[in-house]
């Protein structure tokens, strides 16, 4: 009858009354089923539908039995609600369950109840006050094990409240005399620092004791808790310095010491331990040369002691590596170092090999010659069939990459581009194309390498990789920019498909296509194509379903660029492009119209207006091409663009009109423009387009909107468009007469007063800042290809603030383009606009924005930060 | 620090989640899935380790059941391996040469075992007869008051 007497000895009135009570209730309710009967039951069901049937009935069943006050059998069923909560299905009305088994002086009871608690509860349950009070008690516990239940229960989930309120108890416990407590207390205590750094105060006293004891649980539990402090603060680190002997000396009794059975692992002596030691002497070492001086000798005694054919000896050597990478050790050491991880490389284990191109990855910066010597193995690694690895080398091969081993390294970067996944290809190609821009030994090579970039990476490479090349180009002596367009032709007769390829191409033949046909001084011996054969090529692309509408719109303006560069031919080209007037998409029907009239009316001006284009002075658009992934003040591109007597200044801009038209795609409502801006970007396209036509007597401030593109068309056309809401085209238009001299900028001006300037109606409005008397809107307006946003910042106060800046950082799927404020200085309810540009590049991607806010306020500096990220899609 | 540790069958069933940092169910949930998608669906002769959030993943396979494991950048893949590798020999002493379905019927002993290895995501005890005695002596307190209500 006397089922408690074994555990608890101690006989009284009120465990008999109660071994009275549960034999009785034995007798009344039937005996549930037990755990693995469950089990069995639920493994035995053969469709989804079965099992959830079986549990509902059981969780039903085990509900009911929650009503019954004193339930000997609660632990079974909790117990088995823990099995069904495994399988998915919701199990928390068991906790307040758990917290009265975890009450119950049984061990069994307890031991559940915990467990319980470990896996139903969380931080966000309201029971935690209650489970704080059975912690407390059970701390206090004579039963080492009950006081071993809550401590592991509290380290699991201990919440910053219980932090608080049994930081004590822990503390007490951490000096007890039984091995088996303290150690659990001292991880319970590097819990709690964790979740409440500033209770770390109570611990330190009861630390430093730690390191003497001979008990490994005890030994790996105090360096552990000692990391996590040092980590917490500089003070504590610095208190922590005098301990670098001690862990000197434990480390080298672990090397020395003979075999010991209890901590062996493969012939070495508690790996566990040692790594921990290892990392602790790293971050006492770090930038400090004394405690580096007096770790040197342990740490090359690791290096060279430890056997590395298991994996505990590399995890061992692993540890050692980062060690001295990162403190001041001895140049010896470090070339040491770096040997393992050449080592680590040729290993046959996967995992060793990631470790040592992961690690690599870390020391380059630190060393950088010491891994070069390693290039060959990791390229190497280019090729090995895990794709981690795969990844890993590739990043570490673009830090190798320098002046002297560009040309092999390219070469060897280029083989493993073709092959690549496609999840590589774009990241791959970008960084090519940085390196190649840093390093290029020759002008030749640096282009021919951009052209097997572009023929490797295909459609996935990143736009920037079109423009960049376009530049580089652009700006190469002319010679180059025949032979790199006899290239650029041979490589696109075989497919259309690859459209970064063809838009380069393109883009050179309509540039330089009298040297692709006519050119006299290349050192090709190839066969010249004929003008017949050139024009053929357009027509199949332009007319081509393989070929995307960005491409097309290079290849039109190509082609009309190619009339003034071929000796016959133009009639051609000019049904080509009058064909073009009637196509379905718009760009390029638009295209067609003006173009055609270069060919008809204006065919005087013809020959002047497409002359080649000016070198582009190279402007890096993303500076960071590295996929971090972090959006990063670097990242912001200010144009700061003022007025620019030439109108030349933009190449970016000008790339864009001749090339994809993104700019001149008829929009549905002109931009906005500020008011008191002097010459924006589209009037530099503009001012572009006429290529040399000299307009530098334009000093007057010149507003141009997006309608600018109409500059060639005549009011006969001009009936096409009027069905397409674009009203204010016919304002433009019939002012513009173009007679080839230079006094169109005046012209500009009558046209374009007329304009409304009404905002537009479609415009979506965030408030980005509403602080301190200061209000920053954005409007957003979605351009044909780009957003369009417009920030307002009204000083609502009655100070004067200057130095206005307003910055704004978008993630790296999207490209932001700012055009310069309209001021820096606020007035008391001045305001200051400025317009932004952003280009999605992913289609999936939803723009946020981070902004970065500042100015002086009577003399004093503010800055405001916010996030804006309420745009939709 | 251990983030957390999963035991899942190559069925991608789940046979054992310990948690050290606190989620709700729902995450708790989710990440699960995507882990267990994520690590069945690599081939056996790739590396154990898989960049993951701001996390390391760990996995390893013995016999049907993956192990894996989630620790901190700063913390040692290699090591946590080997704190793989020391859990199933514990499993394995414990209930001699263990199986899948000694974790499934069992599971309970496993967590036991478990928490006496680790506690908070860090290692507690690095000799493996204390563990294994600790949980021997545990059991029989267990067993001291033996009758059916303690059977479960």
């Amino acid at each position: 009858m006397n089922a408690e007497s074994g555990f608890n000895p101690g006989l009284n009135m009120a465990t008999i009354r109660q071994a009275i009570n549960e034999t009785i209730e034995r007798v009344r309710m039937p005996t549930p089923t037990r755990l693995r009967d469950l089990i069995r039951q639920i493994r035995a069901a053969k469709t989804q539908a079965e099992e959830r049937a079986v549990v509902n009935r059981e969780c039903a069943y085990i509900r009911s039995t929650f009503r019954e006050e004193d339930s000997v059998w609660r632990c079974r069923n909790i117990a088995k609600l823990f099995y069904i909560h495994m399988l998915g299905y919701p199990a928390h009305f068991g906790q307040l369950e758990c917290l009265k088994l975890i009450a119950s002086p049984k061990f069994t009871d307890k031991r559940i109840g915990y467990l319980g608690a470990m896996l139903l509860l969380d931080e966000r349950q309201d029971v935690h006050l209650l489970i704080t009070n059975c912690l407390k008690n059970d701390l206090n516990s004579p039963t080492q094990f009950v006081v071993g239940l809550a401590l592991c229960t509290l380290g699991a989930i201990a919440s910053p409240e219980m932090a608080r309120d049994l930081a004590g108890e822990i503390e007490k416990l951490m000096k007890s005399p039984n091995a088996y407590i303290r150690k659990k207390a001292v991880l319970c205590a590097f819990r709690i620092i964790r979740r409440v750094p500033e209770l770390m105060e109570i611990f330190l006293p009861a630390t430093r004791s730690l390191l003497n004891e001979k008990n490994h649980g005890i030994l790996i539990t105090g360096v552990t808790l000692i990391t996590e402090m040092c980590e917490n603060s500089p003070d504590t680190l610095n208190h922590f310095k005098k301990i670098v002997p001690n862990l000197v000396r434990i480390l080298k009794n672990l090397i020395l010491a003979g075999y010991s059975p209890e901590h062996d692992v493969s012939g070495v002596s508690d790996p566990f331990l040692q790594v921990k030691i290892l990392r602790l002497l790293r971050i006492l070492g770090r930038n400090d040369p004394d405690a580096s001086e007096a770790m040197n000798d342990i740490l090359a005694q690791v290096a060279t002691n430890t056997e590395t054919s298991k994996n505990v000896g590399n995890t061992i050597l692993y540890e050692t590596v980062l060690t001295i990478m990162d403190i001041k050790s001895e140049g010896g050491l470090r070339v040491l170092a770096v040997n393992i991880l050449g080592r680590f490389l040729l290993n046959n284990d996967k995992n060793i090999r990631y470790i040592a191109l992961h690690t690599l990855l870390r020391t380059v910066h630190v060393d950088i010659s010491a891994v070069q010597r390693h290039r060959s193995t990791i390229l190497e690694c280019l090729k090995d069939p895990d794709v981690t690895i795969r990844k890993r080398a590739m990043e570490l091969s673009f830090a190798l990459v320098n002046t002297q081993n560009i040309r092999a390294m390219a070469k060897e970067l280029l083989i493993f581009l073709e092959k690549a996944d496609p999840e590589f290809k774009a990241q791959c190609s970008s960084s090519m194309v940085n390196s190649a821009e840093r390093y290029a030994p020759t002008i030749r090579w640096h282009l021919d390498t951009l052209l097997n970039i572009l023929i490797a990476a295909g459609n996935y490479v990143r736009d920037d990789v079109v423009s960049s090349t376009i530049q580089i180009i652009s700006s190469s002596p002319s010679n180059e920019q025949g032979v790199i367009t006899v290239k650029l032709w041979e490589s696109i007769q075989e497919t259309l498909d690859n459209q970064p390829l063809l838009q380069v191409a393109v883009w050179c033949i309509g540039e330089f296509g009298d040297s692709l046909l006519y050119g006299d001084d290349l050192e090709f011996t190839l066969e010249r194509p004929t003008e017949s054969i050139v024009i053929e090529l357009f027509n199949k692309l332009l007319c081509s379903n393989q070929v995307n509408m960005v491409s097309k719109q290079y290849a039109l303006v190509s082609l009309t660029k190619l009339s003034t560069r071929l000796k016959a031919g133009q009639g051609e080209i000019k049904g080509i492009v009058e064909a073009f007037g009637s196509h379905l998409n718009v760009d390029l029907q638009q295209r067609g119209v003006e173009f055609s009239q270069l060919f008809g009316s204006y065919n005087h001006l013809r020959t002047s207006l497409l002359e080649k284009m000016p070198a582009m002075t190279i402007t890096r658009m993303n500076g960071n091409t590295e996929g971090s992934g972090e959006v990063e003040p670097s990242n912001i591109k200010v144009t700061d663009e003022k007025s620019s007597t030439n109108g030349r200044s933009n190449t970016d801009t000008l790339l864009d009109l001749l090339g994809s038209g993104d700019d001149i795609i008829m929009s549905t409502t002109s931009s906005v423009i500020p008011s008191n801006t002097t010459n924006t970007v589209e009037s530099n396209n503009l001012l572009d387009l006429l290529g040399d036509i000299d307009l530098s007597a334009s000093t007057a401030p010149v507003i141009v909107s997006n309608n600018n593109n109409n500059l060639l068309s005549s009011p006969v056309t001009m009936s096409i468009f009027d069905d397409n809401e674009n009203t204010n085209i016919s304002d433009v238009s019939g002012v513009f007469s173009l007679n080839g001299d230079s006094n169109i900028p005046d012209n500009f001006d009558l046209g374009l007063d007329a304009m409304p300037q009404s905002p537009p109606t479609n415009a979506k409005i965030v408030t980005a800042l509403d602080k301190n008397d200061l209000f920053v809107q954005l409007s957003m307006v979605n351009q044909s290809d780009y957003q369009q946003i417009n920030m307002i910042t009204t000083n609502n106060s009655k100070d004067t603030l200057e130095q206005y800046l307003f910055q704004a950082a978008v993630p790296k799927s999207f490209q932001l383009q700012m055009m310069s404020p309209s001021g820096s200085v606020l007035l008391p309810g001045g305001k200051i606009t400025q317009e932004m540009r952003v280009k999605n590049n992913s289609s999936n991607a939803v723009l946020r924005m981070k902004l970065r806010i500042s100015y002086l306020c009577n003399g004093n500096p503010v800055l405001e930060q916010c996030e804006v990220s309420e745009f939709g899609k | 620090m251990m983030q957390f540790m999963l035991l899942f069958s190559r069925q991608g069933k789940l046979r054992l989640q310990k948690w050290y940092v606190a989620h709700q169910d729902k995450v708790k949930k989710k990440i699960t899935r995507e882990l267990i998608t994520t690590i069945l669906a690599r081939k056996p002769k790739m590396c154990s380790f898989l960049e993951w959030k701001d996390c390391k993943i760990v996995y390893k396979r013995y016999a049907s059941l993956y192990f894996c494991c989630a620790v901190e950048q700063e913390d040692n893949e290699l090591l946590t391996l080997e704190i793989i590798h020391r859990y199933v020999e514990l499993l394995d002493k414990y209930f001699g040469s263990v199986c899948e379905l000694d974790i499934i019927f069992n599971f309970e002993k496993a967590y036991f075992i478990l928490d006496e290895l680790l506690v908070g995501g860090e290692i507690q005890e690095t000799s493996k007869k204390n563990v294994l005695k600790a949980i021997a002596a545990q059991d029989v307190l267990q067993e001291v008051g033996n009758d059916d209500t303690y059977d479960i």
